[in-house]
């Protein structure tokens, strides 16, 4: 099969394409196949590690996509992330049933302890796997398009529309901890037993769960992708680069704008969903501002505008969160706080736009 | 303790036996009497019977001493004796086998005794009766206003009529309005069970409007259920102005609770309103500075006493945040301008290291900053209590403020800030040194953060992550009123804080938030330039 045109031209993607499949194969080759005690064995910590840094990639690509092309820096993106880890979490909780500490075949275990009689409206049909599935991508996408129809269309850009994204994280933040949201308040939805009746803490769930992530981050970062590169794609970056030169040209931008802000948070919203099962739990401190930045700042570290850069810094940097907050915990915000200004200082283009330069250059 | 010949204290007693006597017979008003006579008085009444004692009572009640109704209490509770050694009287606390005692005249502890060694000093129920009733006149004429007052706060408490005459006696020759005001109260208070309908009328009609808690039940009661239906009116009319007394009231307790919120959001964002709103640049470290303010304020209360901290730590605090803020600028956000995205990252990047820094240095944990005496307490304003630290914080973001405006009007930085905002190109050309006015500004916006975070150790926990929880808040309130407008941001920060505490009783403090914030989103989709937008460099960002 002959591969598109838009793909070929992406080397970087193509090698991003290949990594995924390696690793895709391998992992679990090596968590299943290679015996315990041989020293390439992956242990189960691990692949889920690698799991959870594949859905935080997916959040950065969706990043990279509204900054990177389109120049809306978001501050609220964890929130659909959130939004989708709820959706998700809401199924998971149903998939409880009578194994919840009090038993209630209807209720999570939460809504048995604030004496609540019946299950909220809101959290009827989530019981299905195939309606939770869409939702995933529902709510997030249409809170964004909301959000994004209404902000785009009064202009409102730059620096307010950051200020004005991270509020709305910082609003579901605190709506979430409120127990009379049904959302669990301050523990938000835990003790997941299994999803389409395959145990959470077996090997092969989590194996299946991680081929999954690395299949939405492949097929979240080919849609991006292709998104850019095709005629709307181009639309974005003149948007980013002129809005008011797009605007003129004739082309509807908050249309543009806001259509693409959807599908970022849809994307967003994938990546929350898979992240939930794997760390097994979902709680408002995912909506926390800070959460928000450091998707963009790993965007920032890999080069944005490249949604391959997007993928190597949130591994990179999330790599180095491991092994810092473990290793010297003391350290990891002076980090973070020096990668923030170095990278804006330093790395305009980020890693990615490091190797180009040294490309070009020879 | 007095220590006198006894010769002296002999004649010291005869004399204040002399003046007692006089006091009894009426011949003058009741005169301020020292411990001698009381001791004297207290000698006779181990030994006096029952009327001698209910005589002695008589007499005691015209001295007018501090300990006489702690006295009267005790030998009414029979906790009063008289000790042989020493050959005084003596108060006993306790019920035990051994007991602690106190002098009865000039409550000095006196340690423990065993109470076979004293020797209780007997009452009847008749005394009790006697005592009771004399206590509740003593207070009224009492020459301490606080106690004459108690004495009718006890009255409005529990009224009956022996004390209501007693009340219209005092009322005659009370000098104090306070308490003239308290005594007619609490006579129209006692008028209301008046067999005479016209008088149960009146008695509502002055008892209207009236906030104390114990008139409500009666005129309530009386409104229901009065057998003449002008009374019933009179009191259905003087509830309702009770009622709409209270709401104004509570209404201004919430208008305050909002200004004084209003207060602390102003504090928060003034600063922000010079460095986002005058140079537009996104400082997310603004929150830090605030911080480093408070831990000044912590630090400078390590080594000075309390009460003067605070002075010394305005100006303290004002210089640490704008030199550190002076640091970012020229190190980081220089290099930025016309980047206000890139701006935002690299300082909030700034934001985590000083967390971090705070964190490490000082520990994690929450410091205790103390409040000084002056700021501590409440105080009445009008028929409003008002805490004293919100009231003080309230005044001070005035001053700060009004600092800051005439900083930025009439003086000559301010103007040249004005000229920068306005336009840089044209500034520099006039010979304006525009970064040294930049790295200036962005001090002086930083420095009100730090005094922000004086006033802010007052109010909550001093800790690593201070800030943070005033960062959304505070670019709300400088989006709101509109950027590059100080008075934007007092109009904004009042009106946030006040609409917050209207919310409050009805959605609580949480959903009141986020309905603040739901309706600033919206509103920046409305009018994205806030409430007054203005010109300047900030508009083009």
């Amino acid at each position: 099969m002959p591969l598109p045109r838009w793909l070929l031209s992406d080397r970087a993607g193509l090698v991003l394409l290949a990594v995924l499949v390696i690793i895709g194969v391998g992992v679990p080759i090596l968590n299943l196949l290679v015996p315990p005690d041989n020293p390439l064995h992956l242990t189960a910590y691990t692949v889920t590690l690698i799991g959870k840094y594949l859905c935080y990639a997916l959040l950065a690509v969706a990043v990279d996509l509204v900054w990177g092309y389109m120049g809306i820096l978001s501050l609220g993106h964890a929130a659909f992330f959130a939004l989708g880890g709820y959706c998700f979490g809401m199924y998971l909780m149903r998939q409880i049933g009578t194994r919840g500490v009090y038993g209630d075949p209807v209720l999570p275990d939460f809504m048995v302890f604030l004496n609540w009689k019946e299950l909220p409206w809101y959290w009827h049909g989530f019981d299905m796997f195939w309606f939770a599935a869409l939702m995933v991508l529902v709510v997030p996408g249409l809170l964004a398009f909301v959000f994004g129809w209404f902000a785009f269309r009064s202009r409102v850009s730059g620096v307010y529309l950051s200020i004005i994204t991270q509020a709305l994280t910082y609003a579901l933040m605190l709506a979430f901890f409120r127990n009379e949201m049904g959302f669990g308040g301050n523990n938000g939805l835990t003790d997941f037993k299994d999803v389409l009746g395959f145990p959470l803490h077996a090997d092969g769930t989590r194996i299946v769960l991680f081929v999954l992530s690395a299949l939405a981050l492949a097929g979240g970062y080919l849609a991006c992708r292709w998104l850019v590169s095709t005629r709307l794609g181009r639309v974005l970056v003149a948007i980013r680069d002129s809005e008011d030169r797009a605007r003129f040209l004739g082309y509807r931008v908050e249309r543009v704008k806001a259509l693409v802000f959807t599908i970022s948070a849809m994307l967003a919203g994938l990546a929350g969903a898979l992240y939930v099962p794997q760390v097994g739990i979902i709680n408002p401190g995912e909506f926390a501002p800070l959460n928000s930045i450091e998707a963009v700042i790993w965007v920032a570290v890999g080069g944005r505008g490249t949604l391959v850069g997007a993928v190597v810094g949130a591994v990179l940097v999330n790599y180095a969160k491991s092994w810092l907050t473990g290793a010297l915990p003391e350290v990891w915000l002076f980090a973070l706080g020096g990668l923030f200004v170095a990278v804006t200082l330093l790395l305009p283009y980020g890693l990615i736009g490091l190797l180009r330069r040294r490309e070009t250059a020879t | 303790m007095l220590s006198c010949t006894p010769i002296r204290a002999g004649f010291l007693a005869l004399a204040l036996a002399l003046l007692a006597l006089l006091a009894l017979f009426g011949a003058s008003p009741a005169r301020a009497a020292d411990d001698d006579s009381v001791r004297a008085t207290l000698a006779q009444l181990h030994d006096a019977d029952f009327d001698g004692k209910t005589e002695l009572i008589e007499k005691l009640v015209t001295l007018d001493h501090p300990r006489i109704a702690t006295i009267l209490k005790a030998l009414s509770d029979s906790r009063l004796y008289y000790q042989e050694e020493g050959d005084r009287v003596v108060i006993g606390l306790g019920d035990d086998a051994d007991i602690a005692i106190e002098d009865a005249v000039s409550g000095a502890a006196l340690g423990q005794v065993n109470k076979r060694d004293l020797d209780r000093i007997t009452a009847n129920n008749r005394l009790r009766s006697l005592i009771e009733d004399r206590l509740a006149s003593l207070g009224l004429t009492s020459t301490d206003p606080q106690q004459r007052k108690a004495a009718v706060e006890a009255f409005l408490r529990n009224p009956d009529p022996a004390g209501a005459e007693r009340l219209r006696v005092r009322l005659v020759v009370e000098t104090d309005s306070e308490i003239k005001d308290l005594l007619t109260m609490a006579l129209a208070l006692a008028d209301l069970a008046s067999d005479d309908a016209a008088v149960r009328a009146k008695a509502a009609t002055a008892l209207g409007g009236r906030l104390q808690p114990e008139l409500r039940g009666p005129l309530a009661r009386m409104a229901a259920e009065d057998s003449d239906p002008t009374a019933r009116e009179a009191a259905r009319i003087a509830l309702a102005r009770t009622e709409f007394r209270l709401q104004m009231l509570g209404w201004a307790e919430t208008l305050f609770f909002g200004l004084s919120l209003g207060s602390v959001l102003i504090l928060a964002a003034i600063g922000l309103a010079v460095t986002f709103g005058v140079m537009g640049v996104i400082n997310m470290a603004h929150g830090e500075l605030m911080m480093l303010g408070a831990y000044t304020t912590w630090l400078v209360q390590q080594w000075l006493p309390v009460n003067w901290s605070l002075p010394v730590a305005v100006p303290l605090a004002f210089l640490v945040a704008a030199l550190v803020g002076i640091a970012i600028e020229r190190g980081i956000i220089r290099f930025l301008y016309g980047r206000p995205l890139e701006t935002l990252l690299a300082t909030f990047g700034v934001s985590l290291i000083l967390q971090q820094a705070v964190r490490s240095i000082f520990s994690p944990l929450n410091r205790s900053v103390s409040t000084p005496d002056w700021m501590s307490g409440t105080i009445l304003l009008g028929p409003l209590e008002v805490t004293l630290n919100r009231l003080v914080i309230l005044g001070f973001c005035i001053a700060v403020f009004t600092v800051l405006w005439l900083a930025l009007q009439r003086t000559r930085l301010g103007l040249e800030v004005r000229a920068v905002a306005q336009n840089r190109a044209m500034a520099r050309a006039m010979g304006v040194r525009s970064a040294r006015v930049d790295a200036l500004t962005f001090g002086l916006g930083s420095g009100i953060a730090g005094v922000a975070g004086v006033a802010l150790s007052q109010l909550t926990n001093v800790g690593p992550n201070l800030g943070q929880s005033y960062i959304v808040d505070s670019f709300m309130v400088v989006v709101f009123g509109g950027v590059g407008n100080l008075w934007g941001t007092l109009v904004a920060g009042l009106s946030l804080g006040v609409a917050n505490k209207l919310l409050e009783p009805w959605s609580g403090a949480v959903l009141a938030k986020i309905l603040v914030l739901v309706f600033l989103i919206l509103f920046i989709q409305k009018r994205p330039r806030g409430l007054f937008p203005q010109r300047g460099r900030a508009a083009e960002v």
